[in-house]
């Protein structure tokens, strides 16, 4: 499942694509939403591993415009649920997402992103 | 005893495209399990597998650890691989993001020394070269097994990018066969990464000799 967690984690590597290969943007994506148990824990141990912009952004993108476009210093319950929905229940199924630096399109179908590359394109 | 992981859902038709789990597979589980209260006395956030085939080690390592403690993120170069992999995390209530790619390569950058367990069964089975390469093309099941000269070309590649995904307290648990040098590997992985290893658990099934071995940064663990 592309959760946004995951799209937060995905670079393009097309060789030679180095630089604002990050985040991917997403294209003509249907959404699922799925409940996940709520772990406050997990969502705060997990807030050093993002990148908040990419991810406000991502969600925006999906249609979720609940989180401040920059990390917030504090951390309350309320914004640690809105984290935990957006990174962990909003599923992308169909689409795609593009390299905003070399446009390469890599499909998200089924839930599944296909990120493989031809011989030519990797580094 | 931790119940090895349900498969119920897959058919002997999905085992004609993705690895069904054999030896191998039931090894790193063992070795798992073996590690089970050390991996739950630091529990690890971000859970890598590289080809996760049918999905059942990140199952298996998904319930050791229980629900909403950690990312179970997988690779596969085989497109039937992944979909059963999100299968079998469904089916054994284990969230598990499969992703199809070559190794770790889209996830490098972003997880530089952030993986907390890194797990690859690789294909480990010698072949030529050529046998190789055109399984990690085809994205089929002889990619499951085919790993080029002393079977180590697939594992070798990734070998490489195991000290930039590795987090401080990161292990890695690697499957190998007794031809593919497990010392060798050892002593490269130390002198090329300063990567320490111990063999976990090793056992002869049939004609092979498999080990599974852990890396882990000096000083963390025994
Ligand atoms: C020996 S099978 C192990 C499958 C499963 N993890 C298990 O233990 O039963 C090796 C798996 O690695 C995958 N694989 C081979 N080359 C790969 C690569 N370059 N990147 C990612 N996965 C790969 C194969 O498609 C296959 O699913
Ligand atoms: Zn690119």
């Amino acid at each position: 499942m592309v959760r946004l967690v995951t799209h937060n984690l995905l670079a393009c590597h097309v060789k030679g694509c180095t630089t604002n290969n990050f985040p991917l943007a997403f294209q003509d994506v249907q959404i699922e939403l799925q409940e996940a148990e709520f772990n406050p824990e997990f969502v705060k141990n997990l807030i050093p591993r993002l990148e908040w912009g990419a991810l406000a952004d991502a969600a925006k993108q999906v249609g979720d415009t609940s989180l401040p476009p920059e990390e917030p210093d504090m951390m309350d319950d309320d914004l640690l649920q809105k984290l935990h929905h957006v990174l962990l229940e909003i599923h992308v199924i169909e689409g795609a997402m593009v390299c905003p630096n070399c446009k390469h399109v890599y499909p998200i179908s089924n839930g599944i992103p296909n990120m493989l590359l031809a011989e030519h394109e990797i580094g | 005893m931790i119940p090895t992981p349900d498969l119920s859902h897959l058919t002997q038709t999905d085992f004609v495209h993705v690895y069904e789990p054999a030896e191998d597979t039931f090894l790193l589980l063992d070795a798992l399990e073996q590690e089970a209260d050390e991996l739950k006395k630091h529990p690890p956030l971000i859970c890598l597998e590289i080809g996760s085939g049918s999905g059942c080690v990140s199952a298996f390592l998904g319930t050791i650890l229980g629900p909403s403690v950690a990312i179970h993120l997988s690779t596969d170069i085989n497109q039937h691989a992944s979909s059963c992999t999100l299968a079998t995390g469904r089916q054994n209530k284990i969230i598990i993001d499969p992703v199809t790619c070559s190794l770790a390569q889209p996830l490098l950058t972003r997880l530089t020394r952030s993986v907390d367990i890194l797990l690859f069964n690789p294909p480990y089975v010698p072949t030529d070269t050529e046998e190789a390469s055109i399984a990690q093309g085809g994205g089929g099941i002889a990619g499951a097994w085919a790993g080029g000269a002393s079977g180590m070309e697939i594992t070798d590649r990734f070998l490489k990018d195991v000290d930039g995904l590795l987090s401080d307290r990161g292990k890695l648990y690697l499957v190998a066969l007794k031809q593919n040098d497990v010392s060798g590997i050892c002593s490269r992985m130390l002198t090329e990464f300063n990567l320490q290893s111990k063999i976990v658990i090793q056992r002869r099934a049939g004609r092979e000799h498999l080990f599974i071995i852990r890396f882990s940064r000096p000083n963390r663990c025994s």
